[in-house]
């Protein structure tokens, strides 16, 4: 297992946003996590990453405990792309080039440059490369934050509604980029998704968050009506168009 | 066509790993010029002033072989005014290029804080209550401290009293940005008040004195303070540099950093310490002088961008050129009057501000 969650809650004060999450991850799984706003989705994440501290239960990377391993050593494990970033008068280059920040002890080597071209490459950005990362559209700077987190080289990727400010074409190019490197370099990603049919066509886990609670885990077998409905709310019917399956309210 | 839409073209044209090699190059160019730059505009200044000295007779008094009297305006001031100005000028710029960074806020500086109010309400305690300042007679250089080195040390401690309530306040709220600045504002405006009941129940003389003080003057320092500065700014400067990773995270959020691996409290907190105790030292030994730390920094971001890897060095550099020039023009303006640097600064400092601000909203 890459991640293992352990009986994990989190509350902000006089609220609990996440109550006794307990599931696991394993190399080639790409976890969708869905569910409504305001369900426990990003918070969930945070704390997988140690972006924030939860107040009960273990998160636990290649079996280490998360919350006490170092921050460099966890930031060369886990790649964490945060669901807003900042844009900044920086080259989309060093905004890559600073996923090698926890290897890097002095000055960026040259492999470090590599890698950051490397992952540059991968989200078709090598030609926006000496551009500044501020005059990108906002579909562009998602795409660098997820080359950056790629740079790191971790074993998990968590990612943050990666998708949710890309043009169609770009959701799904985002959206395959991310299976092929799950599968390519034979780790695992965690990603909080909106759009349920983007979610069914390329994630292979899933995970429904209601309330702060896990309402069911599990392979695309648990993407049925029934638990959509109760997740969201919503009527929806479950189909396939060809070999594509999708969700249709109704 | 100004320097940064030869970046911009720059930035365009090239791609690869060469490309950036050849980028990044450009930007340590910038800051070789600017080391020259700074060597000329001292050449200048040792040759600028009242006392009527030749360039050979300058050129011999620095190599020691000039007169007495010319050795004496040279090396004793001269000399420490000039290599003053350098460090301060480094001191101040880095400094708000750090507090802009740590704050997350372009208009931050070595003022933001209250740093500056809480030596100036120092130095008018020494002054007023403890009677370290007076005036000698009705002259132009009448105001004399009489005793600098109480004035200093009072100064620096109530800055790092200011400092410490800050860090104190914004602990509680885990070193957010917002929670520092306001403090910073609070502690502020409470140090002002409290200079101004201070001066409210002065005498005349003792105001003077008070006032005299809050003029920025390089010229009131020795080659000792000079000393004292030089290894105190330049320890920090290499803390920052050491850090200089970490502002770049920073800079991508405070997520994004976390997920980085910095610990973005330690950071925030050593990041506002040094510049703050940069600040103190500066304003204890030269008096209150602005817009350096909101200016300097702001110009080379322009020039070199946000990477704090350039953007610190550079910072530094540009302090110490504009603060080499006020300090120059200040001594040259109206000679053999000289005007208070701090005036200079903050006279040219804010236009130049606004055309910054001008310049980038139309670029927007």
């Amino acid at each position: 297992m890459i991640l293992t969650v352990e009986g994990l809650s989190f509350k902000y004060p006089g609220r609990e946003v996440i109550r006794d999450a307990n599931f696991s991850v394993s190399k080639g799984d790409f976890l969708a996590v869905l569910g409504t706003n305001g369900a426990g989705k990003s918070t969930l994440l945070k704390c997988m990453g140690r972006v924030l501290k939860p107040y009960k239960g273990t998160v636990y990377v290649g079996g280490d405990d998360a919350l006490s391993l170092g921050r460099r050593e966890l930031a060369k494990r886990i790649g964490y792309v945060a669901q807003r970033n900042e844009s900044v008068r920086t080259t989309v280059f060093d905004a890559v080039l600073l996923g090698r920040k926890p290897y890097i002890q002095w000055e960026a080597s040259q492999k470090d440059l590599e890698i950051a071209r490397e992952a540059l490459q991968m989200l078709e950005l090598e030609k926006y490369s000496l551009r500044y990362l501020n005059e990108l559209s906002g579909g562009e700077q998602q795409k660098v934050a997820i080359a950056r987190a790629m740079a790191q080289k971790p074993e998990l990727l968590l990612l943050d509604e990666p998708t949710s400010s890309l043009d169609l074409k770009n959701q799904l190019e985002v959206a395959k980029i991310i299976k092929r490197a799950v599968k390519d370099r034979h780790i695992a990603a965690v990603v909080i998704m909106h759009d349920v049919n983007l979610a069914i066509r390329f994630a292979d886990k899933f995970l429904l968050l209601k309330d702060g609670e896990i309402f069911t885990a599990g392979g695309i077998e648990v993407m049925t009506a029934g638990n959509i409905e109760d997740v969201y709310s919503v009527r929806v019917q479950v189909g396939r168009i060809g070999d594509v399956p999708v969700v249709v309210p109704v | 066509m100004g320097i940064n839409h030869f970046e911009q073209a720059w930035a365009r044209k090239e791609s690869s790993v060469l490309g950036y090699h050849k980028f990044t190059a450009r930007k340590k160019a910038v800051i070789m010029l600017l080391f020259l730059l700074i060597a000329i505009a001292s050449m200048f200044a040792v040759n600028a002033g009242s006392a009527e000295l030749n360039v050979l007779q300058v050129v011999q008094a620095v190599l020691g072989y000039g007169t007495d009297i010319s050795a004496l305006v040279i090396w004793q001031i001269r000399l420490p005014r000039i290599v003053a100005a350098i460090i301060a000028g480094a001191g101040l710029s880095v400094a708000g290029c750090v507090m802009q960074n740590n704050l997350r806020n372009p208009l931050a500086s070595p003022s933001t804080l209250g740093i500056s109010n809480a030596a100036a309400f120092g130095a008018n305690l020494a002054i007023i209550v403890f009677g370290a300042g007076s005036i000698q007679s009705a002259g132009a250089d009448a105001v004399i401290i009489n005793n600098p080195y109480v004035v200093t040390s009072f100064a620096f401690v109530w800055a790092m009293v200011g400092m410490a309530i800050i860090l104190l306040l914004a602990r509680l709220r885990g070193f957010s940005p917002e929670a520092m600045v306001l403090a910073g504002v609070a502690l502020s405006s409470l140090f002002s008040a409290g200079t101004m009941l201070i001066q409210y129940f002065a005498q005349d003389v003792q105001i003077a004195a008070a006032v005299f003080w809050t003029f920025g003057d390089l010229g009131r320092v020795s080659w000792r303070e000079v000393i004292i500065l030089a290894c105190l700014i330049s320890l920090s400067l290499v803390y920052f540099i050491l850090r200089r990773w970490d502002y770049n995270a920073l800079d991508s959020g405070e997520e994004t950093a976390k997920g980085l691996g910095v610990h973005v409290e330690n950071v925030r907190l050593g990041g506002m310490f040094v510049a703050s105790l940069i600040t103190a030292a500066a304003v204890s030994f030269v008096g209150i002088i602005g817009f350096i730390g909101l200016v300097g920094p702001q110009i080379m971001r322009r020039i070199v961008g946000g990477d704090h890897r350039y953007l610190i060095p550079a910072s530094a550099l540009m302090g110490s050129l504009l603060l080499l020039v006020s300090d120059t023009l200040a001594r040259t303006m109206l000679a053999p009057v000289v005007l208070p640097v701090g005036a200079i600064t903050s006279f040219f400092g804010a236009p130049l501000f606004l055309y910054l601000l001008a310049r980038g909203h139309s670029k927007k």
